[in-house]
């Protein structure tokens, strides 16, 4: 049995007056699944993604997510995907239960089911006792792990994590990725930008963007086979050597 | 409307949270009204009076100790001359000299009439025709025969010209200004707070990365922006309230008018500034730039409102300007209804003025507001 697709673009491609973010860039990504969005800074990731959940309309190509359309159905898309932006998202002067509360709020959850939300994940991420602290006053990989369980809050069948564990130690990470693939077992789908090259070994499929294109787009396992070399890290090098 | 009291909950807990914020809010505009209405005065007072007594009798040494005893006049030197009364003025030691002819007493006495010359510093127009006023109010009050005539600087030496004393100059002396401008601080405070406020806090989401992620989230435009805006309008119904309990209890402003009809009007007009500092937020991305172009307007806005300058006495094209200036109307309204005490008929065209701009503002403010760029 097939799975069905619930990201599909197809020749997406964003212009900025004469330059070219994004390049004609296709793929599909399957439910359930870690799907790597990898490239060099400024290569397009930001704005490629942000198409995709609807902040940025597209100059040309098509793409449906979670089966909307980028163009005419974003307010639907944006209902059923989280997001977890670089920058930190959360409301640093509300505290950990009241940022919950305001997001679950504003997705349309009931109060009931706000509290049980909180409840459940205040125990898993073991905060507790800072559930009344301010979120401004958290490490940062504390607020990073807040950060993608309050994006999953809503159940979305899509999450899009640009950069999610930049600045955060290896422990946090690793933490980090172990939440992302209890996600991916309940069926959401991880689209995921990094630049660490170990994590793009957790993903199960990686696609790579140089200079707004899409220049590889398979499993790790395979890239490494294609491209003769042992690791992610060096699949990258050879891409974005091959451009200069 | 359940997802517009989620964010208004959120808004007053970040507003209240805010510690910077708070002192804002609330201090600055108490401030600003007790300052600013004693400040903004344009009362004449403490003159530096000086006079030459070249008559040198009980009349006229009387007619000094009238000077002495008012508040307005400070006598600060008596000259034996001419010349260093007007070296006095030159240096800017004294504003009005005023000088006793001789033989005044006995022109008193013999005709039953008499001339005293003045002189006043007239660099301030405005200022000098008040000193004016006040010299002729003490001394027709001193003696109803005595006649002032004011000498012009330039001709100080030739004919002195007389001038027609104003009888109902004395309006002036009596009118608490703090009655005219205490109203008008009031306009001044509600419109300034809420538009900094509500401007700044838009850019700010933009600044720390939130309104992207609110932009990625279900929530309505409109449903955000009602959010948003709502805490500030009621902040600046908020601060109308404590603009009027300081007028009432500090200053006793007088209110002729109906209150209510003052609420119903600034519930319309907040809702002009709220448009302002969203359609300044939507174009900016810096708390800094949204604040510069907030200040712009408002420096613009009161000058131009009446506040401190009659709008009668502007250039036409000026007081065209006028028209397109909500503040101007809020000060018109606030005076109108507390001092005169009219009613909703005698407002009805700055109401409607300000609804319309309401709308227009609210209009274009929502309009340039994206959620997809």
């Amino acid at each position: 049995m097939k799975t069905e697709n619930v990201i599909e673009a197809k020749a997406l491609t964003k212009k900025f007056g004469d330059f070219t973010a994004v390049n004609k860039i296709s793929f599909e990504i399957k439910k359930g699944e870690i799907f790597g969005f990898l490239g060099a800074n400024g290569a397009g990731k930001t704005t490629a993604m942000k198409m995709l959940i609807g902040i940025s309309k597209p100059t040309s190509g098509q793409a449906n997510v979670a089966g909307f359309d980028v163009y005419t159905q974003t307010e639907n898309i944006k209902k059923n995907i989280g997001y977890m932006s670089q920058k930190f998202a959360l409301y640093d002067d509300l505290t950990v239960r009241e940022n919950i509360t305001f997001f679950g709020g504003i997705y349309g959850l009931s109060r009931k089911r706000i509290k049980e939300k909180t409840q459940q994940l205040v125990s898993e991420l073991g905060l507790e006792e800072i559930k009344h602290q301010l979120v401004g006053s958290l490490p940062l990989g504390w607020k990073q792990k807040l950060s993608f369980s309050v994006s999953l809050l809503h159940e979305p069948r899509i999450v899009f994590l640009d950069e999610p564990t930049g600045g955060v130690d290896p422990i946090t990470r690793r933490q980090f990725w172990e939440m992302i693939y209890k996600a991916a077992d309940r069926g959401t789908t991880i689209f995921v930008t990094t630049h660490y090259m170990d994590e793009a070994e957790y993903c199960d499929r990686v696609s790579i963007m140089v200079e707004g294109k899409i220049e590889a787009l398979d499993t790790p396992k395979e890239l490494k086979k294609q491209f003769k070399v042992d690791s992610m890290n060096d699949v990258f090098l050879r891409l974005a050597r091959n451009i200069e | 409307m359940k997802t517009i009291a989620y964010i208004v909950q959120k808004e007053f807990k970040q507003i209240f949270r805010n510690k910077g914020m708070l002192p804002i809010i609330f201090i600055l505009p108490i401030l600003q009204l007790v300052i600013l209405s004693n400040a903004a005065t344009y009362e004449v007072k403490n003159i530096k009076f000086a006079y030459i007594d070249s008559d040198h009798t009980s009349t006229s040494r009387e007619l000094v100790e009238k000077f002495n005893a008012s508040t307005y006049f400070n006598v600060l030197a008596d000259f034996d001359s001419h010349d260093q009364a007007s070296s006095a003025m030159l240096a800017g030691d004294v504003d009005v000299i005023l000088e006793i002819p001789n033989n005044f007493e006995r022109h008193l006495l013999k005709e039953k009439k008499a001339s005293l010359s003045l002189i006043i510093n007239a660099i301030d127009g405005a200022a000098a025709g008040v000193e004016s006023g006040y010299v002729n109010q003490i001394v027709q009050n001193y003696n109803q025969n005595i006649k002032t005539e004011l000498m012009d600087a330039s001709q100080k030496a030739v004919q002195p010209v007389s001038i027609v004393s104003i009888p109902s100059f004395w309006y002036n002396v009596t009118l608490d200004y703090k009655t005219f401008m205490v109203p008008g601080i009031l306009v001044l405070l509600v419109t300034m707070i809420t538009l900094f406020l509500s401007g700044m806090n838009i850019v700010r989401e933009k600044e720390i990365g939130t309104l992207e992620q609110m932009n990625v989230t279900p929530i309505r435009k409109s449903q955000f922006i009602i959010g948003k805006l709502f805490p500030f309008w009621i902040i600046g119904m908020g601060l109308l309230t404590i603009g009027l309990i300081l007028a009432k209890v500090i200053f006793n402003i007088p209110m002729v008018g109906s209150l209510l009809l003052l609420y119903g009007y600034t519930s319309i007009y907040i809702l002009v500034v709220l448009g302002m500092g969203l359609f300044i937020s939507n174009f900016t991305d810096t708390q800094q730039q949204a604040m510069f172009i907030s200040w712009f307007f408002v420096v613009i806005f009161i000058l131009m409102s009446g506040l401190f300058t009659p709008i009668e006495s502007m250039p036409k094209w000026a007081q065209i300007i006028t028209e397109f200036n909500p503040v101007k109307y809020f000060v018109e309204i606030v005076r109108m209804v507390l001092l005169k005490g009219s009613g909703p008929l005698d407002i009805l065209p700055q109401v409607l003025k300000t609804l319309l701009y309401a709308i227009v503002m609210n209009g274009l403010a929502v309009w340039s507001y994206k959620k997809v760029s």
